[in-house]
């Protein structure tokens, strides 16, 4: 079974050389930290800058230079600050080749929920609507199951949607699964992670080949 | 000549903001936030407020000030997550909230400053965002209508400005108020730096000063970190 770490370092493989790449906040934000040698990414941060670097070191933090997630950044040699229409431009106009975020739900349709729990948790949508809306290529980054050990890989997300139809593939503690003509396909299996816990796991309809392979980390 | 825009200080700057009135407040968390013409706010008391801003604050700072005094009736934001007031008062009914996605929200200020009165985008389509808007395909995707946003005040923050009231934004602290500048029928700007004309290289400028009315220089400016995140040295 996979930790956040493991999740975020599968999911850096399929970074590509070239790519400019939009990180949600939690789980994805991790996926910088495992950028494949040699080949060249940049990270788009939708409150205004392309190019983000580390985290700063101890007392070189910069209030006037953030992430979405509010946090404290640098940027690389090459960065570029700019205004939010012009950021969400990138995004919607498609500049942007791979957007990785987390979930609450998602369905075998590609349906993702990752917004409000209502009457409960309102936190409002930011810019995940835009980016799941207009993006090619979204990788969910989650957890397999809730906390109360309910599957969030669904047949219909129960919670109110974020978009319709546009995830591709999830990453989760338990598995690469590709989302495809409404059903999760069971892609990898996470190292020591059982096809048959998969299945237990997974609510919605799920295709499991004759051999599915263990991650290769 | 520049028609200049100087005044004052902070009180001449929001002079003409009553109760009841639509502000937009420049910002994205606590990043690039007026908080000289805030904490104004909070000292006119004026109330009924209808405030378009990506967040909300948290509860000490930025509009959570405003949310203490119970001054805002109604939040236009894409993103509340950071504040437990804010939070409280929305489930509770006290405040009205409209949560529209991020880069509509950017749009849909640029439209309101640009005099483009809709447009269609993907974002929100076949969501709670979408409900009673208008679809229509465009290359064979859903797109929803979505309206232009103006204020009758728009209050931006900005690292230089001169006397025409060109502003220059420093780093991420951009983020939204350059489109807010162009969607208050009054802009006004709040600058850590107010410089003489011809200070500033027109090459450089972010917002031209036509679209401000009033710029002064702030003071005291706190600049609080949200999420203060380091890696050691070694």
């Amino acid at each position: 079974m996979l930790d956040k770490n493991g999740i975020a370092q599968r999911i850096a493989q399929e970074l590509q050389d070239g790519y400019y790449v939009n990180l949600g906040i939690g789980i994805p934000t991790l996926v910088a930290n495992y950028i494949p040698e040699n080949i060249n990414v940049e990270f788009q941060s939708e409150n205004g800058v392309l190019g983000m670097g580390p985290f700063p070191f101890e007392g070189d933090e910069n209030a006037d230079l953030i992430n979405a997630g509010k946090q404290t950044i640098t940027t690389m040699p090459g960065a570029v600050f700019f205004d939010s229409a012009t950021s969400f431009a990138m995004i919607r106009g498609q500049h942007v080749q791979l957007t990785v975020l987390g979930a609450m739900e998602v369905s075998q349709n590609g349906d993702i929920a990752n917004w409000k729990i209502p009457g409960k948790m309102v936190k409002g949508m930011g810019g995940a609507m835009d980016l799941v809306a207009s993006a090619e290529n979204i990788i969910v980054a989650m957890m397999h199951t809730n906390k109360a050990g309910e599957s969030k890989l669904l047949a219909d997300c129960t919670l109110p949607l974020t978009g319709v139809g546009c995830v591709k593939k999830v990453v989760t503690n338990l598995a690469t699964l590709d989302i495809k003509d409404g059903a999760f396909h069971l892609l990898e299996r996470a190292p020591g992670v059982s096809v048959e816990e998969i299945v237990q796991a997974t609510a919605g309809k799920l295709i499991v080949p004759p051999h599915v392979p263990e991650m290769q980390l | 000549m520049a028609i200049k825009k100087v005044v004052a200080n902070v009180e001449e700057a929001c002079r003409g903001i009553e109760s009841s009135m639509t502000l937009m407040l420049g910002g994205f968390g606590l990043c690039g936030i007026p908080e000289n013409c805030i904490s104004q706010l909070v000292k006119l008391g004026v109330n009924d407020l209808t405030c378009i801003s990506n967040n909300a604050g948290v509860d000490d700072f930025g509009l959570g000030l405003l949310l203490q005094g119970r001054q805002i009736r109604k939040m236009i934001s894409s993103y509340v997550g950071e504040n437990d007031e804010f939070e409280r008062q929305m489930l509770s009914g006290e405040l009205e909230v409209d949560l529209i996605p991020q880069g509509s929200l950017a749009e849909r200020c640029r439209a309101g400053g640009a005099g483009i009165p809709a447009f269609f985008t993907p974002a929100g389509y076949g969501t709670e965002v979408g409900e009673g808007k208008e679809v229509r395909m465009f290359d064979g995707k859903p797109h929803i209508l979505e309206s232009a946003l103006t204020a009758d005040f728009a209050i931006v923050k900005a690292w230089k400005g001169d006397e025409a009231g060109n502003l220059i934004y420093r780093a991420t602290a951009r983020n939204f108020n350059p489109m807010m500048a162009m969607a208050g029928k009054i802009t006004i700007a709040e600058v850590e730096e107010l410089v003489p004309l011809g200070e500033l290289d027109p090459n450089e400028i972010h917002t031209p000063g036509i679209f401000v009315q009033r710029i002064f220089q702030g003071n005291s400016y706190e600049k609080r970190i949200e999420q203060r995140t380091v890696r050691p040295r070694n």
